[in-house]
């Protein structure tokens, strides 16, 4: 299997330093000989590479960013080509690599106690404990401030009580960041695999990341020690501030899974044949396609790399992050759909790594943030207006919650 | 399996012990490994007069050198000591030693130069000098250099130091003051054991070479990179790129032309005109 050359049509490579660069080809390495070799038969059974786990820490991969504990304190841009290399490999790996970095040891690094941070920061470097983010509910994704998760101190503890759902890496996880409200605050909370009262379920017949590990939580009369919640927490924006990490990571990474499928349409276009011994590279409706993937490609990562600068000297966005999320995951959808388009009836066959990342990316343009959700707060920023939340629905949203409770309390 | 052992270095040189132990009851081993920086092995090479024209092409760490890099960092790892990668060519070569430095060597030299009008001779003589600068127990190469593929620098330097070598190493055991190591042969394994210093050159399946940490690439940024002139050396110029080997002209080969395809539809038929092709076009029986 030859090596992935790389996509770079304007020679952004000159805007890297050379470690960016060193992080880039050792990570593309890996992805090219660990990952690429198995990665269609662990989509097809459904099955999550474990194997890889040691191997990815190892090589320093999870809380690169972090400069304590011995980790690498890799910069923004060099986290980001991390997260692109291994999307090309597959959205799944990299949202298992997303989630442990952006979503677990961001937050008990940033929000967590000393004693938190010393006893799981180690441990999730190293790869010996997995974690999951429990945010998003059966019934609030776009507005996880509706979450019906609730904590409540109990003595020396927390006493947990609700559910979690589409949670990566969830019933292989070790130790979960769980988010609930304490009389109306979100805060966060540390709950350890096998805690009584804690369980999770996997999401089954999913047809996208299938090599990566979905699940529901679900908390019954959960009993934690009093010292597992995050001590900074307070507030939605805790959480949010994760997602804006992770989202940024998404950003990068949706161009990998984009590089990935422009690099097999491009060759498959030059080596298959029809009409007359031509390649259908030489079909102008075939070439059209190919710069318009090409083009994309080009201006996301212009896009991911001014995040990157922006965010190293402090002065990204939320709102630049969604611009990059929403655009960046769209166009590699769309480039995976035109790819899977010049690979013809081969498209569809897991022989090539199209129809995978195609079905991967409808989660990706969804999670973390849907794709309209992400415009929304673009919309926001330029009009000063919020969209998502119109006065008329908040009000109805407000009547249905109290009918629901109304409800709950009957039974 | 043949056994040899093979007469003390001719001169050896002190073995300044510095670095810190990593483990106390071992001696620690302080490492030469020799690389060079190669056209990464996938590259469409294409010719510019007498040499090939290196615009465009992603250079790489010869790939026999990083089986003598990972065998070197083992052994620092196992028993302490330093790693000190040591290239001799052009400014890009400098990435040849980040990349090593990266994996985990602990020093780096670079020989500026312009190695291509070098021979093979003229290499080694200004690796010899420059390793008689760093404190050693053993000096490592890849078996051959993917370029070149000369498999001649090595075993010159070898000379040159009045070292053992052990070449084309596919195992390798490093004891106190002497080393073992193992060589396949056709059908036969050989396992050779010399006093150090010693030079060995690595052959593929002495190890698996490791992907470079996150890590230990920041890291590769706080060293600093000796760097030397052919002059800092004490040689000549004259003497290194005078070339005593001189290439005459470089061609790619020809143009594959394709395959002939023979109808199978009739097996008997088919064969019988394949033998015909085997005896008479391509007269190899």
């Amino acid at each position: 299997m030859p090596s992935f050359p790389g996509v770079d049509y304007m020679n952004i490579d000159s805007l890297f330093t050379e470690e960016e660069l060193m992080v880039r080809q050792t990570v593309r390495d890996f992805v090219d000989e660990e990952i690429i070799p198995i990665i269609e038969h662990a989509n097809r059974e459904e099955k999550f590479p474990e194997h890889l786990v040691p191997k990815m820490a190892e090589m320093g991969l999870f809380g690169a960013t972090i400069s304590d504990y011995g980790l690498p304190g890799l910069n923004s841009v060099a986290y980001g080509l991390i997260m692109q290399e291994l999307e090309r490999g597959d959205s799944g790996i990299r949202s298992f690599a997303s989630v442990q970095s952006g979503l677990v040891m961001f937050p008990i690094y940033a929000f967590g106690s000393k004693e938190q941070k010393d006893h799981w920061i180690p441990k999730l470097a190293a790869g010996s404990a997995i974690g999951c983010f429990g945010l998003t509910e059966p019934d609030f994704g776009s507005n996880p401030g509706g979450m019906r998760t609730t904590a409540r101190k109990d003595g020396d503890s927390w006493v947990l009580n609700g559910a979690k759902a589409w949670i990566t890496n969830g019933s292989v996880a070790d130790v979960a960041v769980v988010w609930a409200k304490v009389d109306g605050t979100i805060r966060g909370f540390l709950v350890e695999k096998g805690t009584p009262g804690y369980t999770t379920a996997y999401h089954m017949g999913k047809f996208s990341l299938r090599a990566s590990v979905t699940s529901q939580l679900f908390f019954e009369d959960c009993r934690i020690p009093a010292e597992n919640v995050l001590p900074e927490t307070n507030g939605i924006k805790y959480p949010l501030s994760c997602l804006t990490q992770a989202r940024y990571g998404i950003a990068w990474g949706a161009l990998g899974a984009a590089m990935g499928v422009f690099h097999t349409a491009t060759e498959y276009s030059k080596s298959r044949i029809q009409f007359g011994g031509q390649p259908i590279a030489a079909h102008q409706l075939v070439q059209n396609k190919l710069a318009w993937m090409i083009t994309e490609i080009t201006k996301g990562q212009l896009l991911a790399l001014q995040m990157g600068r922006l965010k190293d000297k402090g002065e990204l966005k939320p709102h630049h992050v969604s611009m990059g999320k929403m655009n960046n995951v769209n166009i590699a959808l769309e480039c995976a759909r035109s790819a899977r388009d010049i690979l013809g009836a081969n498209g569809v066959s897991d022989e090539y790594p199209v129809i995978r990342h195609m079905l991967n990316l409808e989660s990706v343009k969804t999670y973390e943030g849907t794709h309209d959700i992400h415009n929304l707060i673009i919309g926001e920023a330029v009009t000063g207006i919020a969209a998502y939340n119109p006065p008329m629905s908040a009000q109805a949203e407000k009547e249905a919650t109290a009918r629901r409770e109304k409800e709950a309390a009957k039974k | 399996m043949i056994a040899r052992r093979l007469a003390p270095p001719v001169h050896g040189i002190s073995n300044a012990v510095s670095a810190a132990r990593a483990n106390p009851l071992e001696v620690p081993v302080n490492s030469v490994v020799c690389v060079t920086h190669v056209p990464d092995t996938e590259s469409r090479i294409k010719v510019s007069g007498r040499g090939i024209d290196e615009a465009g092409l992603k250079f790489i760490v010869s790939p026999y050198d990083e089986y003598a890099l990972e065998a070197a960092i083992r052994l620092k790892e196992a028993k302490g000591g330093d790693v000190t990668v040591v290239t001799f060519g052009p400014d890009r070569a400098a990435h040849a030693l980040r990349e090593c430095l990266a994996r985990g060597a602990t020093k780096a030299i670079h020989v500026k130069g312009d190695v291509a009008t070098a021979d093979s001779l003229g290499v080694a003589k200004v690796l010899a000098a420059a390793i008689k600068g760093i404190p050693h127990d053993i000096v490592l190469f890849g078996k051959q250099g993917v370029g070149g593929d000369n498999a001649l620098v090595g075993p010159m330097v070898a000379e040159l130091l009045g070292y053992p070598q052990i070449n084309v190493v596919t195992h390798l055991e490093v004891g106190e003051g002497t080393l073992k190591a193992h060589r396949e042969l056709e059908g036969s394994e050989e396992v050779i054991e010399a006093p150090m210093p010693a030079v060995i050159t690595a052959q593929k399946g002495l190890n698996e070479p490791r992907y470079s940490s996150l890590k230990g690439i920041m890291a590769a940024k706080k060293v600093a990179v000796d760097t030397k002139s052919v002059a800092d050396l004490g040689l000549s110029e004259a003497d290194i790129f005078n070339q005593r080997v001189v290439y005459v002209s470089l061609e790619l080969p020809a143009e594959k032309s394709g395959g002939r395809k023979i109808d199978g539809a009739d097996p008997a038929a088919a064969a019988r005109e394949i033998l015909k092709y085997i005896r008479e076009e391509a007269k190899a029986l």
